[in-house]
């Protein structure tokens, strides 16, 4: 299995160079930003606020983990789906976002304005938290600490295993995959 | 007339809070090492395998399966013949969830109310379902269910002109228009008959029955292969990668019905399907 190391902050060559269906590991930076994050960001951008953290050339990373026990760094830590960000992503992408990671499907809107900022996103496997967080080396609160859990973290990641659902050409892995193994009905 | 303690209760509803959220059934693991071998697709191989190395480190480690640890869903079956002293079953019940929350180290995932939304930070309160039955026990099923999976099923109740091709449709129609966002392969539990409610209660009592064992009436096991096989040439495969294993499982409970109605309900169950069930 062929994977494509990716080192964050993302450049527009190295996002050119990622198409769906590659298996990428990751490392550098990923803010984790759930839905209240997401609407809280989204404000910010709305009234002219600078932002706590810059997402130029950034990735986000859909995800509320579970608690840190003691003597880790952080609990289980897997993607959240990635439908409930649409109505936030295109003000986010107007900020510099390169990528984002997540579960799940993006509405056609939000495919093409990834297209159009030249962002990626990366789909990591739902329901393998615990699997995840071994890739997670430190952590950071990033901003809004009044959110607890629900707050931003910066997570400093080493080759976290991701692969590219939609690309910057217009590939989309849940469409093309399906048509790949789908077999006619008898009925 | 037995006698059972409201504090025993609590005590073994953590217990199966905390096993359910670390580890997977073997039946279940056995269904993704069987589903590991079958798959074709190397991008939903992949995904198999992230499955079963999670099962292992979720288990020595003692670490949630998944971040999203559900909300608690328990069945319980009340034998009418039980007396729960010294407390309510309900709060009982409740307590155990809070109490294995804060151990456990699970996410605060459940919101007060639908509108205000308020996290109660304690993940009560859990949803409960009791069922008088004859005897002296007292049986409890539990299940963190994840939102990925419960946010994509579905409740409709056909014309019954529409009958086993209708339903088959709906089934069908459900599982690929989720496509990638249940969190596939899935569980599809599928309840026929009774009321609205009914149907939807049978589809979720459906995803309790360890995979392998079928619905002990020989047509509707029939129902079930046919269906597993219809899911499965969707092509859908691991977190909708592309594949040829959607759902390890199809179970189908029924209920009689109205001759007028044709309830059907379709709960799916994520690929973090964890659940446990015990009796006191």
């Amino acid at each position: 299995m062929h994977v494509k190391e990716v080192h964050i902050p993302l450049t527009d060559e190295v996002v050119a160079d990622l198409h769906t269906g590659d298996h990428v590991s990751l490392s550098g930076k990923l803010y984790t930003v759930g839905d209240r994050a997401h609407k809280r960001l989204v404000q910010y951008i709305g009234q002219g606020k600078q932002l706590p953290f810059s997402l130029a050339n950034q990735v986000v990373y859909y995800v509320v983990a579970t608690p840190a026990p003691p003597g880790r760094i952080v609990g289980s830590s897997g993607p959240t789906t990635a439908t409930r960000m649409d109505c936030y992503t295109p003000a986010l992408l107007a900020q510099g976002l390169k990528g984002v990671v997540g579960k799940g499907y993006r509405s056609a809107e939000v495919a093409q304005a990834m297209r159009e900022h030249r962002a990626v996103y990366f789909g990591a496997v739902c329901g393998v938290a615990a699997f995840l967080s071994q890739y997670i080396k430190n952590l950071r609160l990033a901003a809004f600490p009044g959110l607890g859990a629900e707050a931003v973290y910066e997570y400093t990641v080493v080759d976290f295993p991701v692969v590219v659902i939609n690309d910057i050409h217009g590939g989309d892995l849940h469409l093309e995959g399906r048509k790949a193994y789908a077999v006619t009905q008898d009925d | 007339m037995r006698t059972i303690d409201a504090a025993t209760v609590t005590e073994v509803v953590a217990g199966l809070c905390e096993e359910a959220s670390f580890v997977l059934e073997q039946n279940v693991h056995s269904a993704f090492q069987r589903a590991y071998q079958e798959e074709i697709s190397p991008l939903s191989k992949d995904v198999l395998a992230q499955i079963l190395a999670n099962s292992a480190i979720a288990a020595e480690n003692r670490l949630p399966i998944c971040q999203d640890t559900g909300i608690i869903l328990v069945l319980i079956e009340l034998g009418q013949d039980v007396h729960v002293s010294g407390g309510s079953l309900y709060a009982a019940i409740n307590q155990g969830v809070r109490n294995a929350s804060q151990k456990c180290y699970l996410r605060k995932s459940i919101v007060n109310d639908p509108i205000e939304r308020t996290n109660t930070k304690d993940n009560t309160p859990a949803v409960i379902h009791c069922r008088i039955v004859d005897g002296d026990r007292l049986k409890i099923s539990l299940m963190p269910k994840s939102a990925g999976s419960e946010n994509v099923s579905t409740v409709k109740v056909l014309n019954p002109a529409d009958g086993w091709p209708g339903i088959k449709k709906f089934v069908l129609e459900t599982v690929d228009q989720a496509g990638p966002n249940p969190c596939p392969p899935v569980i599809v539990g599928l309840g026929i008959g009774g009321t609205m409610e009914k149907a939807a209660l049978l589809a979720k009592e459906a995803l309790f029955r360890p995979i392998g064992r079928k619905n002990p009436t020989e047509t509707i096991t029939h129902l079930e292969d046919e269906l597993l096989d219809a899911v499965n040439k969707l092509g859908i495969g691991s977190m909708s990668r592309g594949g040829r294993i959607t759902a390890l499982a199809v179970h189908i409970e029924v209920f009689a019905t109205h001759m007028s109605s044709l309830p059907v309900a379709v709960n799916l169950l994520c690929c973090a399907a964890r659940y446990k069930t015990t009796e006191i």
